[in-house]
């Protein structure tokens, strides 16, 4: 797709240089060409995508065209869709068409996106490497044995191999600033409370975050003005003003105070990721930010942290698949029990039931205090630790992963050492925190990511410096061969 | 056996509180409707859907905990209650569970001796309901009806305060008559609106710890619960005198065969792994709500039994008949107000005469058919003596009936009172002339014969004589000087 970024294809939109439709076919070609061998999407429906288009040209033409207004994009498919099929990646939800669209479904229709599909991801987003999907894993567009990230694989897969200019994700605990890192686009969750969860399946409701990934700051800036803001239906979103985060984009950076945690070069942080990352720090000392070392001591402790409160609250949210309303039933059910037992059993896969088991023991009666209450008390130290950094810090910066994409299948067998992947992305949703994850080069011939993490809603300031950066790097507009750019 | 005995009751009631919508959703909680046509997706715990707080239902909470003079806490915290049933759409119940809205209030019962006891309630918190099976009509299957899964209830937690079943009757329709009195529960009890589980334990009198408790479910009326925690007593003490020992149980009482039965096996008990639920904030309860809450609170049925005492000079029987309901407090008020005094008299009417009819018709006294203000007007008649009290209770029936108010009655019937001593007098004369034996034997010392001749005038004047003047002419003439 010709300069697939939002804001050229918005004027070409404007200038009557190309259509919706246009872009539309396009779009939908290139996911005819792509969209098989990298196993981005679950759901593709090119009429109802058309459809959209026509409308979006017709608004275009009565001159009451958004920023998003008639730009093809795709939205990870935990989130609802009115009339499209939205499964979680399950197969639990393998046949469940909603008769509703998430808030950030409905916000982006209405501001004239036209959705071209529901991209794969981990089932219910419980994977860090879009391996755990009923549908197949997803490939990296870099390194086809590569996975993508998780769990918005398909998401981060579809936008870096510019199949559409950008896509909704989710971020339980790095689901969008992992898989954005290793597939080498840009990808911002927001703050806890700044987009609706309402009608985005759940997996840990008090970490869970909708966000996007596209091709730059200056992308996500458009995106998020069109998403963020208060619902009703969603008694954790914050009723905090929107500001127009493209118009702030260009303010000055200068004299903003980043800090490094050192915890984020451990040890295990790849040497190919340490060089780069040093020279994103480096170029944003060169933006005159001063840039210099602190720490997050808790920090080590937010990956044990997270995996007893996420599953907890995924065992619960999961509870309500039980075959008896909507999604996956087992066959004959010979009683109640076996109704659900079967039914979960069939409709869930290894790593949603070994959650499921973790949550369920956390969370019971002799267990609770030791674990769960402990977790929440330690997630507290952990969010103690960030709100001190930002008294002096404007931002914290790191790596967004210690490693590139891995290989397919290269971790499956270990679910520690996977859920490591996520070691510097979990902090931030333990804190609820915004951050973003931009390109800052590459390990081998595989991408690496930027993490930076700001205050609470400001998302504003992590946009401004991301896209400062980007102005003078160009890491973000590298597309992997044989994709168009 | 059961003088050794002392019973041990703590009472579990669930108030449907009365919001139009249900405490997390917009749906409507219409009693009566058809199968889930009153769920909404949210109800039908639909992926993705979200919980919000019906700020009615908060309000309401703090009424009652005002109402019972309890702390209404300023932060409360909803948690997830998890267990699967299929009325139980989400596959957990969202309800307070570590910190309630309301704690530590009391309420004061009257016991049939007149004597008065305080019992503790420990606490109150806000829950949604569940669904409900249905069994019938579906072959092998169970069918399963949402359209009560939401809608808020408050369930109050006494403080196992209670030593009869009499005393549980008692605090449970103090419960009944307080949230009907402060508008907060229609405590409509065959419409499940006000439910009551009992914990029922038995020990040695002057025993210092309780003894094991069962828990009683589906005691849908007062006489239930009376007749489960008799039956249930009996069978606790039965099984320790014969050498066994009471397991802590749920029982369900089934008042068709007047006996309690084990409902679940102990194997087969919950872990509710309870967890504050990360989709709701803390309910936040600040002083302005609370002053707000209190200012719209009504006179409490305590306070106004009291009154109604010094007053109006009413018994505590009477007052505390009159204060049961407030829509019947309300109603007598305005006959006294409509009267301007006879406090008394206004009572005995609507304990008596209105009472009934209502009982005979089946009618709440909010659909009465004669109103406060025509009954002061029947009651007037019976002060300025045109009518005697036994004619009025005719007048009332014409009332009731539809025939107009208590003057057109006494016009259009003729009934009103000959007060004319004249008149009287020319009856008198002759009823005594036509009974002469009479007339003998009473002179002769039979002076039971006097209601005889009482009797006779009033058949003969169709009653409307003065009784009074009646009595005064007779007792004169019938001596005969």
């Amino acid at each position: 797709m010709s300069g697939g970024d939002i804001k050229t294809l918005a004027a070409a939109l404007a200038s009557g240089e190309t259509t919706s439709v246009a872009l539309t076919e396009q779009a939908l070609a290139a996911i005819g060409v792509h969209g098989g061998a990298l196993n981005a999407f679950i759901t593709v429906d090119g009429e109802r995508a058309l459809a959209e288009a026509r409308a979006a040209d017709e608004r275009i033409a009565r001159g009451e065209a958004g920023p998003l207004t008639g730009i093809p994009m795709a939205h990870k498919d935990l989130f609802c869709t009115e009339g499209v099929k939205t499964t979680a990646a399950s197969r639990m939800l393998d046949d469940f068409v909603p008769p509703y669209d998430a808030t950030v479904v409905a916000r982006l229709r209405a501001a004239g996106a036209v959705m071209v599909g529901k991209t794969n991801l981990d089932e219910f987003a419980m994977g860090s490497s879009n391996e755990t999907s009923y549908y197949g894993p997803v490939k990296n567009p870099w390194d086809a044995s590569c996975v993508p990230g998780g769990s918005s694989g398909g998401s981060a897969a579809a936008v870096a191999a510019r199949l559409v200019p950008y896509a909704t994700g989710t971020d339980t605990g790095g689901s969008i600033r992992q898989p954005a890192a290793l597939s080498g686009i840009t990808g911002l969750k927001p703050t806890y409370g700044r987009v609706s969860r309402y009608g985005i399946v759940a997996f840990a409701s008090s970490l869970d975050q909708a966000g996007m990934l596209c091709a730059s700051a200056e992308d996500a800036a458009h995106v998020l003005g069109a998403i963020a803001g208060f619902d009703e239906h969603d008694s954790t979103a914050v009723d905090e003003p929107v500001p127009d985060y493209a118009a702030l984009l260009g303010e000055d950076i200068r004299g903003r105070r980043v800090g490094i945690p050192r915890e984020f070069l451990s040890e295990g942080v790849m040497p190919g990721v340490r060089s780069a990352f040093s020279a994103a720090a480096d170029e944003l000392g060169a933006l005159g930010c001063t840039v210099e070392e602190t720490s997050l001591p808790s920090l080590a402790l937010s990956v044990p942290t997270y995996y007893v409160v996420a599953p907890a609250e995924a065992s619960s949210n999961l509870a309500r698949y039980d075959g008896v309303r909507f999604g996956h039933r087992a066959e004959n059910p010979a009683d109640l029990a076996d109704l659900y037992e079967r039914s979960r059993g069939e409709g869930f896969g290894a790593e949603v039931k070994r959650r499921i088991l973790i949550g369920t023991f956390v969370l019971s009666h002799g267990y609770y205090d030791a674990y769960y209450l402990r977790a929440q008390q330690v997630r507290q130290l952990i969010a103690d630790d960030f709100r001190k950094a930002f008294e002096t810090y404007d931002f914290l910066i790191g790596p967004t992963t210690p490693t590139a994409a891995f290989a397919i299948g290269e971790k499956t067998a270990d679910p520690v050492q996977m859920y490591l992947n996520d070691i510097f992305t979990i902090g931030v949703n333990m804190a609820g925190l915004p951050a973003c994850s931009v390109p800052m080069g590459f390990d081998g011939m595989l991408p690496v990511g930027l993490q930076i993490i700001g205050r609470a809603f400001d998302e504003a300031g992590i946009l401004r410096l991301a896209h400062h950066y980007q102005q003078a790097t160009d890491w973000h507009t590298r597309v992997p061969e044989g994709f168009a750019s | 056996m059961s003088g050794d005995w002392e019973t041990v009751i703590g009472l579990e009631i669930h108030a449907q509180l009365k919001t139009r919508s249900k405490i997390f959703s917009g749906a409507s909680t219409t009693f009566g409707a058809e199968p889930n046509t009153n769920a909404c997706l949210v109800d039908l715990g639909y992926p993705g859907m979200l919980p919000v707080l019906n700020r009615e239902a908060v309000h309401l909470a703090v009424r009652f905990g005002l109402a019972i003079g309890a702390e209404v806490a300023d932060r409360s915290v909803f948690a997830r209650k998890n267990y699967f049933y299929p009325d139980l759409p989400k596959g957990y119940q969202i309800s307070q569970y570590e910190l309630p809205i309301v704690k530590q209030g009391t309420l004061t019962i009257v016991l049939d001796d007149g004597s008065e006891k305080v019992i503790g309630v420990t606490r109150a918190h806000l829950e949604e309901d569940a669904g409900k099976s249905l069994h019938e009509n579906f072959d092998d299957s169970t069918g399963v009806d949402l359209n009560r899964a939401g809608v808020p209830l408050l369930e109050i937690v006494s403080e196992p305060d209670m030593r009869s079943a009499q005393e549980a009757v008692a605090y449970m329709k103090a419960i009944h008559s307080l949230v009907r009195y402060i508008d907060i529960c229609d405590g409509n009890m065959q419409e499940g609106s006000l439910r009551c589980d009992a914990n029922v334990s038995v020990r040695r009198r002057g025993a210092k710890e309780f003894g094991t408790r069962a828990e009683l479910k589906n005691l849908n009326s007062f006489r239930f619960v009376e007749k489960a925690i008799e039956f249930e007593v009996e069978r606790q003490i039965d099984v320790i005198e014969s050498g066994g020992t009471v397991v802590q149980e749920t029982r369900l009482y089934d008042p068709d065969r007047h006996e309690t039965r084990s409902m679940r096996a102990k194997e087969e008990a919950n872990d509710y792994r309870y967890f504050p639920d990360p989709d709701l904030l803390p309910v936040v309860v600040g002083t302005d709500l609370i002053e707000a809450v209190r200012k719209e609170l009504p006179e409490l049925p305590t306070a106004r039994r009291e009154r109604f005492m010094e007053e109006h000079g009413l018994s505590a029987y009477d007052a505390g008949v009159l204060t049961a309901e407030r829509e019947m407090a309300d109603y007598y008020e305005a006959v006294v107000q409509s009267l301007g005094g006879e406090p008394k008299l206004a009572a005995n009417w609507v304990m008596g005469e209105l009472a009934a009819a209502l009982n005979r018709d089946s009618l709440a006294i909010g659909d009465s058919k004669i109103d406060a203000g025509s009954l002061a007007g029947l009651l007037r008649r019976i002060g300025d003596d045109t009518i005697s009290g036994k004619i009025a209770k005719d007048v009332f029936e014409a009332m009731w009936a539809g025939e107009g108010d208590a003057d057109t009655v006494i016009e259009k019937r003729g009934l009103k009172q000959i007060t004319d001593t004249g008149a009287i007098a020319a009856i008198v004369d002759e009823v005594i002339e036509k009974n002469p034996a009479q007339l003998a034997d009473y002179r002769g010392g039979k002076d039971k014969l006097f209601g005889y001749f009482v009797g006779q005038v009033m058949k003969a004047t169709q009653g409307k004589a003065n009784p009074a003047e009646v009595n005064r002419l007779l007792k004169q003439k019938l001596v005969g000087d």
